[in-house]
C-alpha cells in the first residue's frame, strides 16, 4: 500500500510544479484542475490515514529515509488535504483570469504537498526537505505580487526568519548521526547525552521558527502580504501548523531532555499570551488573525511540551477549521469591499449574511465559547497543563482569556451595523460580491469549527488519545469546562460593552502592542544591521587588506627591481664600462706605435735592442 | 577509450585552426560536435565503469623520472568527467551567437577541455601537474582574449596568482617523488605505499607546499583574491569554465592527491583544513552579502560553496571521528563539487545574459527584469535557490550530507565547527533573496528597459544544467552510488584500513 504514501504528495507536488512551471498556458485551466487534484489528494490522504501505509528508500550511503503514516500524522494528513481543497475552493472563485493562476495554483499545491511530506516523514533528512521546500513556496507565494517592494521584502523577511530557525534541524540531522548512526527521530530519546540535549535543542529552534512563536513571531505579520488563500492555508493547516506538529510528534524528546519540555511549554504560554495582547491592539483583521494565529499554536506548543499530545492534535486540527474559514472571511471582503480595517468593516456581515454567520461561527469558536470547539480542545490542553505547574496554568488561562477578547472584537466590528463614518475601498477597489465558489467551503469549515469539540466526549477523547499518542491523560473535566466557559462568555460580554465606548473616546493601543512587540524591529537592529555592517567591513577589508597585500607583491618586487638597478646595477656597470675604458686606453697606447713606417720601426728595434743589451748586461 | 575522450577534444582544436575552410558557425559546429561527440563517450563509460580503477592505460613517458601517462577514472573522478562534459557542451551551445576570432575560441575552449578531462582521469602527478597548469595558459587567453573590463590586468592577476599557487604545487609534488620508494611520480604507487610514512616533519612541509598550490586555486580564504577580478571580465562561458570546473581542479586535488598519498600529514592537520574551510564558508558568504556586483557576488558565493568541500575534507581527516559520518562528509563533498560547477556554472552563463543586454552589472541599476524578461526571472531564480542549498535541488544534497557528516563524527570541535557552518547557508539564503529582490522584483531600474528575455540559445545552455540540478536533488541515488565506493576507499587511506 506504500504507493498511496507515495502518490500523497507527489500528486499535489507534481502537478503543482507543472503548474507553476509552464506559465500562461496554464491558466484557463489551473483551478478547475488544481480543485480536482487537491479532491483526489483529500481522498489519497483518507486512504492512507485507514491503510497506515509506510516507505523507506535508501537516501545516503548506510541511511535510510522513509515515511510512515501513524495516528498523528494520519490525523494532520487528513486535516492538511481538507483545508487545502477548501482554501482552493475559495481561490478559484477569487483569483481573477488576470493573475497568474497557473504560478499560483501550481506553488499553492507544491506548499500543500510538501507539508503532505513534513507530517508523514519518519526522519530528519526527509523531514528537513519538505520543511525547507515548504518555506520556500511560502516565500513565493507571500511574495505572489511581486511588483510592489514592501511585498517581497515581506516574503524575504518570511523566508530568512523561518530559515535562520531552520538552521536547527540540520544541526539535529547531524546530531543524529552521531548519536544514532541513523536520521530517524524515533531513537532520539533514547540517545544519550549530549546528544539528545543538542537534538531536542535543533528541533526546538526549527519548530519555534516556524511557528512564529516568540521571538519569531513578527515574520507572520509580514507574511499578511501575500493573497488571502495564502494567509487561509499558511495560518491553518501548513506552515505554523507544522511547528506544532513536529513538536507534538517529538514530545517523548523534549520529556526526555527535562529543560526543553520546560521551555517549548514556556515559550508557548508566553507566546499566547502576548500575542494575544498584540492581537487585541490591532485594528487591521488580517494583522489580529495573524496576531491570534501566534497566539493559538502558542497553546499547542504548550501541549507538546507539557505532554498534552491528544489536546494538541485536537486543538491543530479544530483551529485549522477555524482560522481558515475566517481568513476566507475576511478575504472575501477584502476582495468585495475593499478594506480590512474593523473600523471600516461594519456591516460587512449584514451585507453578506452567509459569509458573516460562517465567520461569527469561527470567531465565536477562536473566543473559545461554549460549545464551540476550541473551548473544549483548548480546555484539553490546559487540563494536563493545570496538574504540571500552577504559574504555567494562570499564564495560560490568561491567554485564553484574551483569546476570547480578540475574537469578539473580530465578530463584533463586523457584525456591527455600517454607519456614517464606515468607508469602504480604503486599500483597493472592491468588487461588491462574494461569488458562489468563495462561499462554498464556508459552511463546510464552519461546520468543523463549531463541532469539532465532540471529541473531547470522554468516550471520544480516549479513542482520539490512542490515535494522536502521547502520554495518557484524561479528557477535559466538566466542571472545568464550565468555569471556563463561563469566565470565556463574562470577557466577551465586556468586549461587546466596551467596544463602542472605546471607539467614542478613541482609545488606542499602546504602540508596542500594536507594531507586534517591536519584535522585527528588534531583530533589525539587532542581528540584521550588524551582519550587514560586518559584511560591507569585511569586503572592504578584503579589497583593502588581503587584495592589497596581493597587489603590493609585485609593487614590491617593482621596486626592488628599480632599488637594484639604480644601487647595484649601476655601480656593476659602472666597474664594467671602467674595465673596457681601460682596456681601450690600453688599446690606443697600444696603437700608437703602429705607424706603417719603416723608419718609426727601425727606431722601435734599435731601442729595443739597447734596452735588452742593458738588461743583459745588468743581470749577467 | 579514456584517452580518446579526453583528447578529442584537442585534436578537433587541432583540426579547427588547421583548416582554414572552418569558420564562423562551421567551427562553433565542430565544436559542439566534438563536446557532444566526449559527452557521449563519458556517458558510455559512466554505464559501463564497474568499479575500481577503471579505463586504466599505463605507459611509459619520463622513465629516468618514474613518470608514467597513467590514466583511469574512479568513483571521484568520473561525476567530475561528466560535469566537465557536459558544461563545455552548454558552454558551446551558449556561444552560439560569439562573432569575436570564433575559430580561436573553440579552439581555445577545445584545449581547455582536454586540459580539465586530462586533470581528472591524471594517475600520475606530473601528468597532473601539467593539465594543471595548461589549464591556467587556456583561462588566460579566454580572459585576456574575450574578456571585458580591465581584461588584460585581470588575466594577468589571474595568471599569476595561480601560476605562483602551481610552483608550490610542484615543489609539494616533487617532495612526494623524493619521498616514494622507490621513487616515483605514479599516483596509485604513491597512495599504495604512502612517502614519509616515518617523516612526519617532511611530510608536513610537503603537505604545505601541496595543499597551498591547490588552496589557491579552490580557491579558499585568504588566497581568493584572483578569482573576483577574473570572474568580472571574463566572457560568461569563461566564468562558467572557471567557476564550474577549473575550482574543482584544487578540491578535486585535495581529494586525490593530498588525502590519499599523505594520509597522516592529513590527519594531524585535519583541525587546520576544517578551520581553513570554516572561514571560507562564513567569510565568503559575507563579503558576497555586501557585494554590488553581480559576477563579484556569485564569485564570492563559489569561495563559500568550495569552503564547504574543505570543510567537509578537513572533517573526514579528523582523527577518531565515526567512519559513515566521515565517508558521509567525502561523499557531500564530492557531490558539491559536481553541483556546484552545475549551479554556479548556470548563474554565471545568466550573468552573461544582463552583460549581453545592457553591459552591466551593477546590482543597483536594475529593477523588476521579471516584467520584461519571465523565462530569464524563473531561471535565475532557480538558480539562486539551488545555490542556497534547497532541498529538491543539487546543492542540498550536497550540504546536508556535508553538514551531518562533519557532525555526525561526533567530534566536539567537528559539531562546533558544523554548527557554525550552518550559518553559511543563511547568509547565502539572505543574499539571494536580496539579489533577486533588487534585481528581477520590485518596480524596473535603469537599465530594466534594455534586458530581453533569454534567447534560444541562452536557454538551450541554461536550462539543462538546473534540470540536471533538479535531477540530481530529487533522485540522487546513481551519481551518490558512483561516488560512495570512492570515498570509502579515501576515507579507508585515511584510516590505515
Amino acid at each position: 500500500m506504500s504507493a498511496i504514501l507515495v502518490l500523497l504528495p507527489v500528486l499535489p507536488g507534481g502537478s503543482g510544479a507543472f503548474l507553476a512551471v509552464a506559465g500562461r498556458r496554464t491558466r484557463g485551466f489551473a483551478p478547475g484542475a488544481a480543485v480536482a487534484v487537491a479532491a483526489v489528494t483529500l481522498v489519497l490522504a483518507v486512504a492512507a490515514a485507514v491503510t497506515r501505509p509506510e516507505v523507506s528508500v535508501p537516501l545516503f550511503a548506510g541511511l535510510r529515509s522513509g515515511a510512515a503514516i501513524d495516528g498523528l500524522s494520519a490525523v494532520m494528513a487528513v486535516t492538511v488535504a481538507a483545508v487545502t481543497l477548501a482554501v482552493l475552493g475559495y481561490a478559484a472563485g477569487e483569483m481573477r483570469d488576470e493573475e497568474s493562476r497557473g504560478r499560483f495554483f501550481g506553488l499553492m499545491l507544491l506548499f500543500a504537498g510538501s507539508m503532505l511530506v513534513t507530517v508523514t516523514a519518519a526522519d530528519l533528512a526527509l523531514l528537513l526537505m519538505a520543511w525547507e521546500v515548504m518555506g520556500a513556496m511560502s516565500y513565493a507565494l507571500i511574495g505572489f505580487w511581486w511588483r510592489a517592494p514592501e511585498r517581497v521584502t515581506a516574503a524575504d523577511v518570511a523566508f530568512v526568519t523561518t530559515r535562520a530557525g531552520d538552521l536547527g534541524l540540520y544541526l539535529s540531522a547531524g546530531v543524529a548521526v552521531a548519536a544514532t548512526g541513523s536520521l530517524g527521530l524515533a531513537g532520539l530519546p533514547d540517545a544519550a547525552r549530549p546528544w539528545r540535549d543538542l537534538a531536542a535543542a535543533g528541533i526546538v529552534l526549527a519548530a519555534l521558527g516556524k511557528s512564529a512563536q516568540l521571538p519569531f513571531s513578527f515574520w507572520l505579520s509580514r507574511a499578511m502580504a501575500g493573497p488571502s488563500a495564502v494567509s487561509a492555508l499558511l495560518h491553518s493547516a501548513t506552515m505554523v501548523a507544522a511547528g506544532a506538529y513536529l513538536l507534538l510528534r517529538t514530545q517523548p524528546l523534549l520529556a526526555a531532555t527535562g529543560w526543553a519540555a520546560a521551555l517549548v511549554s514556556w515559550t508557548g504560554a508566553l507566546t499566547a499570551l502576548a500575542l494575544g495582547a498584540v492581537a487585541v491592539a490591532q485594528r487591521d483583521l488580517k494583522q489580529l488573525l495573524a496576531a491570534s494565529t501566534c497566539a493559538q499554536i502558542g497553546f499547542m506548543v504548550l501541549a507538546a511540551g507539557a505532554g498534552a499530545v491528544a489536546g494538541g492534535a485536537a486543538h491543530l486540527v479544530a483551529h485549522a477549521a477555524v482560522k481558515s474559514l475566517l481568513f476566507l472571511g475576511a478575504g472575501a471582503w477584502l476582495a468585495a469591499l475593499g478594506t480590512k480595517d474593523m473600523g471600516e468593516l461594519h456591516g460587512a456581515a449584514r451585507r453578506f449574511p452567509l459569509v458573516g454567520v460562517a465567520f461569527a461561527v469561527g470567531g465565536l469558536a477562536l473566543a473559545g465559547l461554549p460549545p464551540f470547539s476550541l473551548w473544549v480542545t483548548k480546555e484539553a490542553v490546559l487540563a494536563v497543563v493545570a496538574d504540571e505547574s500552577a504559574p504555567l496554568h494562570l499564564v495560560s488561562y490568561a491567554a485564553a482569556l484574551l483569546a476570547t477578547a480578540y475574537a469578539v472584537k473580530a465578530v463584533v466590528a463586523v457584525w456591527l451595523p455600517a454607519d456614517a463614518a464606515t468607508r469602504h475601498h480604503t486599500e483597493r477597489p472592491g468588487t461588491g460580491r462574494v461569488g458562489l465558489l468563495e462561499r462554498l467551503p464556508m459552511p463546510a469549515l464552519a461546520l468543523v469549527a463549531a463541532l469539532f469539540g465532540l471529541v473531547g466526549l470522554p468516550a471520544a477523547f480516549s479513542g482520539w488519545s490512542r490515535l494522536a499518542g502521547g502520554p495518557a491523560h484524561p479528557g477535559p473535566g466538566l466542571a472545568a469546562l464550565l468555569l471556563s466557559g463561563v469566565l470565556a462568555v463574562a470577557v466577551a460580554l465586556a468586549v461587546r460593552v466596551a467596544m463602542p465606548l472605546v471607539r467614542r473616546r478613541r482609545l488606542a493601543a499602546p504602540g508596542v502592542l500594536r507594531e507586534w512587540l517591536l519584535l522585527e524591529r528588534g531583530a533589525r537592529a539587532v542581528v540584521w544591521r550588524p551582519l550587514v555592517a560586518l559584511a560591507r567591513a569585511l569586503a572592504r577589508f578584503d579589497d583593502r587588506v588581503i587584495d592589497g597585500f596581493v597587489g603590493s607583491v609585485p609593487r614590491v618586487g617593482v621596486g626592488l627591481a628599480a632599488l637594484t638597478r639604480r644601487r647595484l646595477e649601476k655601480p656593476v656597470d659602472g666597474a664594467v664600462r671602467l674595465v673596457a675604458a681601460g682596456a681601450a686606453g690600453l688599446g690606443a697606447l697600444a696603437r700608437r706605435p703602429q705607424t706603417g713606417q719603416v723608419h718609426t720601426y727601425f727606431a722601435q728595434v734599435a731601442v729595443a735592442l739597447l734596452v735588452l743589451a742593458v738588461v743583459v748586461a745588468l743581470v749577467v | 577509450m579514456l584517452s580518446v575522450v579526453v583528447f578529442l577534444p584537442l585534436a578537433v582544436a587541432a583540426v579547427v585552426l588547421a583548416v582554414p575552410a572552418l569558420r564562423g558557425r562551421a567551427a562553433l559546429g565542430a565544436w559542439i560536435a566534438a563536446a557532444s561527440a566526449d559527452l557521449v563517450l563519458v556517458a558510455i563509460m559512466w554505464i559501463g565503469y564497474r568499479g575500481g580503477l577503471g579505463y586504466e592505460t599505463r605507459l611509459r613517458w619520463i622513465p629516468t623520472l618514474n613518470a608514467g601517462y597513467h590514466v583511469g577514472v574512479d568513483g571521484l573522478s568520473l561525476p567530475l568527467m561528466a560535469l566537465t562534459a557536459v558544461l563545455y557542451l552548454l558552454c558551446a551551445i551558449y556561444s552560439l551567437r560569439e562573432t569575436t576570432r570564433v575559430r580561436a575560441y573553440a579552439a581555445l575552449f577545445l584545449f581547455l577541455e582536454t586540459a580539465s578531462l586530462g586533470l581528472f582521469a591524471a594517475q600520475d602527478l606530473l601528468l597532473f601537474f601539467v593539465f594543471f597548469d595548461l589549464s591556467i595558459v587556456g583561462m588566460y587567453f579566454v580572459i585576456a582574449g574575450w574578456g571585458h573590463g580591465e581584461r588584460a590586468r585581470s588575466a594577468l592577476k589571474f595568471f599569476l596568482y595561480t601560476f605562483v599557487g602551481s610552483l608550490a604545487l610542484l615543489l609539494g609534488f616533487i617532495g612526494l617523488y623524493l619521498g616514494g620508494e622507490p621513487h616515483t611520480f605514479d599516483l596509485v604507487d604513491l597512495t599504495r605505499k604512502p612517502p614519509f610514512a616515518a617523516a612526519p616533519g617532511a611530510a608536513a612541509l610537503v603537505l604545505l607546499a601541496v595543499a597551498a598550490g591547490l588552496a589557491v586555486k579552490t580557491p579558499t580564504f585568504p588566497v581568493h583574491t584572483w578569482l573576483p577580478p577574473a570572474h568580472t571580465d571574463a566572457p560568461a562561458a569563461g566564468s562558467a569554465i572557471l567557476a564550474g570546473i577549473l575550482l574543482k581542479m584544487g578540491t578535486y586535488g585535495f581529494a586525490r592527491v593530498a588525502m590519499p598519498v599523505l594520509p597522516g600529514a592529513w590527519q594531524r592537520y585535519a583541525w587546520v583544513v576544517v578551520a581553513v574551510g570554516l572561514v571560507s564558508v562564513l567569510y565568503g558568504a559575507l563579503v558576497a552579502l555586501a557585494q554590488e556586483n553581480l559576477k563579484r557576488l556569485i564569485a564570492y558565493t563559489s569561495v563559500n560553496h568550495m569552503g564547504y568541500i574543505v570543510l567537509a575534507l578537513g572533517a573526514a581527516g579528523a582523527a577518531g571521528g565515526a567512519t559513515g559520518a566521515r565517508e558521509l562528509a567525502v561523499t557531500g563533498a564530492v557531490t558539491q563539487m559536481v553541483s556546484h560547477g552545475l549551479v554556479t556554472g548556470a548563474l554565471f552563463l545568466l550573468s552573461g545574459v544582463f552583460w549581453d543586454r545592457a553591459r552591466a552589472y551593477d546590482l543597483g541599476r536594475y529593477g523588476g527584469v521579471a516584467e520584461r524578461a519571465p523565462v530569464f526571472a524563473r531561471l535565475t531564480a532557480v538558480a539562486a535557490f539551488a545555490s542556497l542549498g534547497l532541498p529538491g535541488l543539487s546543492g542540498f544534497i550536497a550540504e546536508f550530507q556535508i553538514f551531518a557528516g562533519v557532525i555526525g563524527t561526533g567530534l566536539t570541535g567537528a559539531v562546533v565547527a558544523g554548527a557554525l557552518a550552518v550559518l553559511g547557508i543563511l547568509i547565502t539564503a539572505a543574499l539571494f533573496l536580496r539579489l533577486l529582490h533588487r534585481v528581477f522584483l520590485g518596480r524596473p531600474g535603469e537599465l530594466t528597459p534594455l534586458v530581453s528575455d533569454v534567447r534560444g540559445h541562452e536557454l538551450g545552455a541554461i536550462a539543462p544544467l538546473l534540470v540536471l540540478s533538479v535531477l540530481v536533488g530529487v533522485v540522487p541515488r546513481p551519481l551518490l552510488a558512483l561516488i560512495e565506493p570512492a570515498s570509502a576507499a579515501i576515507v579507508s587511506f585515511l584510516t590505515g584500513r
